[in-house]
């Protein structure tokens, strides 16, 4: 077999996996870490105040990072959600359920930051703007989902409903993403383009692409030691969970 | 039905509905009880604004939105629990019938007894809370596009939560996400109306959203209800 496919099928081993995310959690937090500080210090304190909102623009370092996972966290929920119900690995199971507390705290952030943001620049903590109700409402989402996971006594059926309900909300993410540009509204448009050039200023650009990179490691990293908690939550009553901790070699 | 022929579609809806309306029947109280909390709901909000003409009126078409919404909320723990409870939902999922067509006609029976009379209801409410009478027609076009949306999107969050023995505010928590849109676009034609201004780009996102979830829902809840009893 490809080495590549046989790696692929032997993750979706609970053992297996148990010891991939031990060996890569703590790398995964301590590049994102690393990258986040690196991109932090140069957004806080290297790139220029901007002309028009002066310093209040910086705290953009934090909240747009945040904004994009915690629209691509859900995605990502629903793809091993829909892995899940079609496949009905395990796995992505664990995985897709590891992904709904990472990403309600990614909405929280961001929603708290844009409100600290708005409150000099707008005049107001909050407004039913659709870009903010329409995040307020993926966060609803989250919780949902996670209220769900946590109502049904069977962890594996109430992994696929929860995980059903993630499928559902993904309809929600298209109006997130283009309710800037469906409705007027209080929040700014689209500023950074991957293609084409972006209406921001390159020199500003620069910390929160490694901020971008830096949140996506840091969510690798809590990915892993969450699925990694839950997985030998469940597998408790299995003999390498015991060796395991007896420290036992399997 | 002789035994050993398949139902037909029509036949097995028509079997539902009259089995459904003979239960609501015998249970009048009950069923009486989403349009009495509507009742309330609109007296209550009537007294927290003081009772004053001026500020009643404009905010009526919302009041009204909000009680059809928290009404319709209400009855959507028991949409399929009697069901999943006594086992005809496994004998659903068995019959020969497609289970997505049994649950658009459950849901179809869940609008009719509780948004239906609200609906008829509405002018009532709407003198009520002195609406002015010329927002009135899209108050009702507005609620009879997004009732049944409001039925078609409960439908799929009360399968999810048909396993669990009690579901408390987690059917709130998961239906009012989806909700939010049909009450953004409904109350919205009605606050757009009072400024005299177009309704009908509202109304059309209505009827698109009623007619994709005429589709999908069903089938979405059928799913789910597979999920929750296993």
């Amino acid at each position: 077999m490809n080495p590549i496919v046989r790696w692929f099928h032997q993750l979706g081993s609970p053992p297996y996996f148990d010891r991939f995310a031990a060996r890569w959690a703590p790398w995964a937090y301590g590049c994102g870490l690393l990258v986040m500080a690196v991109g932090l210090y140069l957004g806080l304190f290297r790139v220029p105040a901007d002309y028009q909102q002066g310093d209040s623009f910086r705290i953009l370092y934090i909240h747009v990072p945040s904004a994009w996972m915690s629209m691509a966290v859900f995605a990502l929920m629903a793809v091993y959600a829909a892995i899940a119900q079609i496949w009905r690995i395990k796995l992505c199971e664990i995985l897709a359920m590891a992904c709904a507390p990472i990403g309600a705290a990614f909405t929280v952030i961001t929603l708290a930051t844009g409100s600290i943001w708005g409150r000099p620049m707008w005049g107001t903590w909050w407004d039913w703007d659709p870009r903010l109700t329409t995040e307020l409402i993926l966060l609803f989402m989250y919780l949902g989902v996670i209220g769900l996971y946590n109502a049904i006594d069977d962890r594996r059926a109430a992994a696929r409903a929860a995980g059903f309900l993630a499928i559902v909300g993904v309809a929600l993410l298209p109006v997130i993403r283009y309710s800037v540009v469906w409705w007027n509204s209080l929040h700014q448009g689209q500023t950074i383009r991957l293609l084409g050039d972006s209406t921001m200023d390159s020199s500003m650009i620069a910390p929160l692409v490694l901020m971008i990179v830096g949140t996506k490691l840091w969510f690798i990293g809590a990915l892993l030691a969450r699925s990694r908690a839950d997985n030998l939550r469940r597998e408790a009553g299995k003999a390498w969970v015991a060796q395991q901790a007896t420290g036992a070699r399997p | 039905m002789t035994p050993g022929i398949a139902p037909t579609l029509a036949g097995a809806a028509r079997a539902l509905l009259v089995r459904d309306a003979r239960l609501i029947w015998r249970r009048r109280g009950d069923a009486l009880q989403p349009a009495l909390f509507a009742l309330l709901v609109v007296t209550l909000f009537a007294l927290a604004l003081g009772g004053e003409r001026e500020a009643l009126g404009r905010s009526a078409g919302a009041v009204l939105w909000l009680a059809v919404l928290l009404a319709g909320l209400l009855a959507l723990d028991t949409l399929f629990r009697g069901d999943a409870e006594d086992g005809s939902l496994e004998q659903w999922m068995l019959a020969p019938v497609p289970l997505p067509w049994l649950v658009a006609v459950r849901t179809f029976m869940h609008w009719a007894t509780t948004a239906l009379p609200l609906l008829i209801a509405t002018p009532v409410l709407a003198q009520m809370l002195h609406l002015p009478a010329a927002q009135l027609p899209a108050v009702m076009v507005s609620l009879a596009l997004g009732t049944p949306l409001l039925s078609l999107l409960g439908a799929v969050v009360a399968a999810l939560t048909v396993g669990m023995r009690r579901s408390g505010i987690l059917v709130a928590l998961l239906a009012l996400p989806l909700y939010v849109p049909v009450l953004v676009f409904g109350a919205g034609s009605v606050a757009a109306s009072a400024q005299g201004l177009d309704v009908t780009g509202a109304w059309l996102m209505l009827g698109a959203g009623l007619i994709l979830a005429l589709v999908l829902a069903p089938l979405a809840a059928a799913a789910a209800i597979r999920i929750s009893l296993n």
